[in-house]
């Protein structure tokens, strides 16, 4: 019975095929509501209002000519989408939806996840540094030089501000931290300027306006990927999104309570909560224009990271009072 | 450090048409500048000495998609002088109605197109479907969106009624109040002014010395304005004030457009409020005498200058087009001297560049007749391709 499980969890839910499944659900729903942002209708054809758009685009992709840049490095340039893709869906399966014990740490639910969650989301940029420069293209190196120069902005902040819930529940296990603000949701009201410094970075971490420098295109045309075509840019597509469901799923678990309940109504709460998530990324991602890497890194150092920082002080305290 | 050149064109994503900007960078500033043109060249100037007068109205609207109206009443004035044609007051005042229309469509187009190069695309969506509503006020005068043929020699070609006046006045009415939003947005949107401040800077004199013309040079502070310093159709008798700011960056060009804004808008709500009444043509013989004539008028872009000499026929022997871009070129080397990569796309649509109107041709002759002809075969040795020469890289 747990191997059948551990089989369904591997490849059904939360694995692959549900993170396939939802993570195009969740770029039809951002695309869809960055278009009506914009007053604009957004995908509308393929299924009910558009809605198997992202897995049509995805499909279309594999089917496309698939070109390697002659003087780049075969292997790597082939290797890297399906590595990227492993890596967060990986990330993916250490969420706290379902198959877990509070009692007892398993595969996917131990102390210290939430780092292993955070380091595995930090990988993809490495991904997509070693894709930029193995294209050899130069739009290609610019773009891989500048996703490096972005991740020393974001991702001190980041850490802190998805660390800092995790000290007032006293786990690091994010099964733990959601239990802990379940019972004590009201805890959640000092963790406010962390869950948006979280945001922030996560939006700087996927690279969308304002923070989509890396592949600027009226900078430098497709930046990292300008080289990548076919199966491997549709693998690499899938992987952003998959990025963006597991950053958001992080984001809930620690700030929003997590998604307790069981199978069907863990489901739910899951759904919502990314969602949520995932809707106020896409309103920032229409609010803005896109800023300069010497802009972003300020901004980051100078507001970020301080905010992220007074994050950690209210949540010690805080600690030190309820102890 | 270390100095590169890149290539930027002349295909990329930020340039709508071909041009190639080479670009000596020291990691991300640019240290020089390097404008090629020739990658869109149509052969317009010569095709006009092969066509009638009337026939050249038409020609010379399809040298720009987005100003065409000022390139045909620019051929049309000066052809008006060449006849000494009298041009009915009606007819001047819905020439100026037209081309103030134009400019708010040109402005809101540009402002759009800045928006997307700064990464802004809901702005971009916006303005451009708010110009959606001036391109049909356009479409109710003159029946088409984007070459209205409303200009002939000797007037307009179509007269206005009182219920077109009211659907215009209430399409102004509308714009109004989104110009202001955009004005607060532009200008205050914090990572919208971050991207703009600062960056592109022409300072005064040079924006003199360097012949800049249209907003970039309104922009650096200096008040000219062909409208104003020497009135053509209507403009004498119409209220508004030039625009101009200081900051001599690519802010600035955002305000100067948006300002213009204004000023077209209330422009407009003149000219229908005191339309004259009478002709709005007169008739114009086919033939012209033989004399030459320079003809100016402030286009969106700036000032556009159109030379027609005649010899007698019912054909122009030469007519010389400037387009306002040509006239910002050496202007915007200097703006991208000291910038960063990053603001490439900007600085250079912030010059509002029209690349296909600004493509001349010169063909150089010594003193013994000797004409320098390249043949196809002397291209193919000299420009290898890169598929059959994979050291070869960029022709820098």
């Amino acid at each position: 019975m747990a191997a059948v499980k551990t089989f369904l969890y591997l490849f059904v839910y939360p694995g692959i095929l549900f993170l396939f499944v939802y993570s195009t659900f969740c770029e039809w729903f951002d695309r869809k509501l960055y278009a009506r942002l914009q007053n604009r209708i957004g995908p509308a054809y393929t299924g009910f209002a558009g809605i198997l758009q992202p897995v049509a685009d995805f499909f279309k992709l594999l089917f496309k000519e698939d070109i390697i840049p002659e003087k780049a490095d075969r292997t790597v340039f082939s290797v890297l989408p399906v590595v990227g893709l492993a890596i967060v869906i990986t990330a993916g399966l250490c969420l706290p939806l379902w198959n877990y014990d509070l009692d007892r740490s398993s595969f996917n639910s131990f102390q210290g996840d939430i780092i292993v969650v955070l380091y595995l989301l930090g990988l993809p940029t490495l991904i997509f540094f070693l894709a930029g420069w193995h294209s050899t293209n130069f739009f290609s190196t610019i773009g891989g030089v500048r996703v490096l120069t972005m991740l020393f902005g974001y991702e001190v902040p980041l850490f802190l501000a998805v660390l800092s819930p995790a000290i007032v529940a006293d786990s690091w296990r994010l099964a733990e931290i959601s239990y802990f603000y379940q019972r004590f949701p009201f805890l959640l009201l000092f963790q406010v300027i962390g869950f948006f410094v979280a945001v922030i970075a996560l939006q700087a971490k996927l690279e969308r306006t304002p923070f989509d420098i890396p592949h600027a295109e009226t900078e430098i045309v497709g930046g990292t990927f300008t080289e990548y075509s076919g199966k491997k840019l549709a693998f690499f597509r899938l992987m952003i999104d998959i990025e963006m469901v597991v950053g958001s799923g992080l984001i809930a678990s620690v700030f929003m309570a997590g998604f307790s309940g069981g199978l069907i109504p863990g489901l739910v709460r899951f759904i919502v909560k990314t969602l949520f998530v995932i809707a106020v990324l896409s309103i920032i991602r229409a609010m803005c224009s896109r800023i300069r890497i010497d802009q972003m890194v300020n901004f980051s150092w100078k507001y970020l990271t301080p905010f992220a920082v007074l994050q950690l002080l209210i949540s010690i305290f805080v600690k030190g009072i309820i102890q | 450090m270390k100095r590169i050149k890149i290539p930027v064109g002349p295909q990329h994503p930020a340039l709508k048409e071909p041009i190639s900007l080479r670009m000596t960078i020291e990691g991300e500033v640019i240290k020089d500048a390097d404008i090629r043109l020739g990658y869109n060249h149509r052969g317009i100037e010569k095709l006009a000495e092969s066509k009638t007068y009337i026939q050249n109205l038409y020609l010379t609207e399809r040298i720009c998609g987005i100003c065409s109206h000022s390139h045909t009443t620019c051929f049309a004035q000066g052809v008006e002088a060449l006849l000494g044609l009298e041009v009915p007051k009606r007819g001047l005042y819905l020439r100026t109605l037209v081309a103030e229309l134009e400019r708010i469509h040109s402005h809101l187009l540009w402002f759009g197109i800045a928006a997307h190069e700064a990464g802004f695309d809901s702005l971009f969506m916006y303005t451009w479907r708010d110009r959606e509503v001036v391109m049909d006020i356009l479409e109710i005068i003159s029946g088409n969106r984007v070459h209205y043929a409303i200009n002939t020699i000797g007037g307009v070609r179509r007269d206005l009624d009182n219920s077109q006046k009211g659907r215009i006045l209430e399409g102004i009415e509308f714009l109004k109040k989104r110009t202001g939003y955009y004005t607060n947005l532009g200008t205050t949107e914090p990572t919208f002014v971050a991207r703009t401040a600062g960056i592109g800077l022409l300072p005064k004199e040079k924006a003199i010395s360097l012949c800049a013309v249209g907003p970039t040079l309104r922009a650096s502070g200096v008040p000219s304005d062909v409208r104003k310093d020497d009135p053509y159709a209507a403009y004498s008798e119409l209220p508004f004030d030039v625009c101009t700011a200081d900051t001599c960056d690519v802010l600035a060009r955002v305000v100067v457009r948006v300002k213009e804004l204004i000023e077209s808008y209330k422009m407009i709500e003149f000219i229908i409020k005191n339309l004259p009444s009478g002709d709005v043509k007169v008739k114009a013989p086919r033939r012209i005498k033989e004399g030459e004539v320079v003809s100016r008028y402030e286009a969106p872009r700036g000032e556009n200058i159109h030379y027609i000499k005649s010899n007698g026929t019912d054909k122009p022997e030469r007519l010389k087009v400037r387009a306002p871009t040509l006239g910002n070129y050496p202007a915007t080397i200097e703006m991208l001297k000291n910038g960063y990569v990053a603001d490439i796309p900007l600085i250079f649509a912030a010059i509002d560049p029209c690349i296909c109107c600004a493509e001349r041709f010169v063909e150089i002759t010594d003193s013994r007749g000797y004409r320098n002809i390249i043949t196809m075969n002397e291209i193919k040795r000299r420009y290898p391709s890169r598929h059959i020469n994979k050291d070869y890289i960029w022709p820098l």
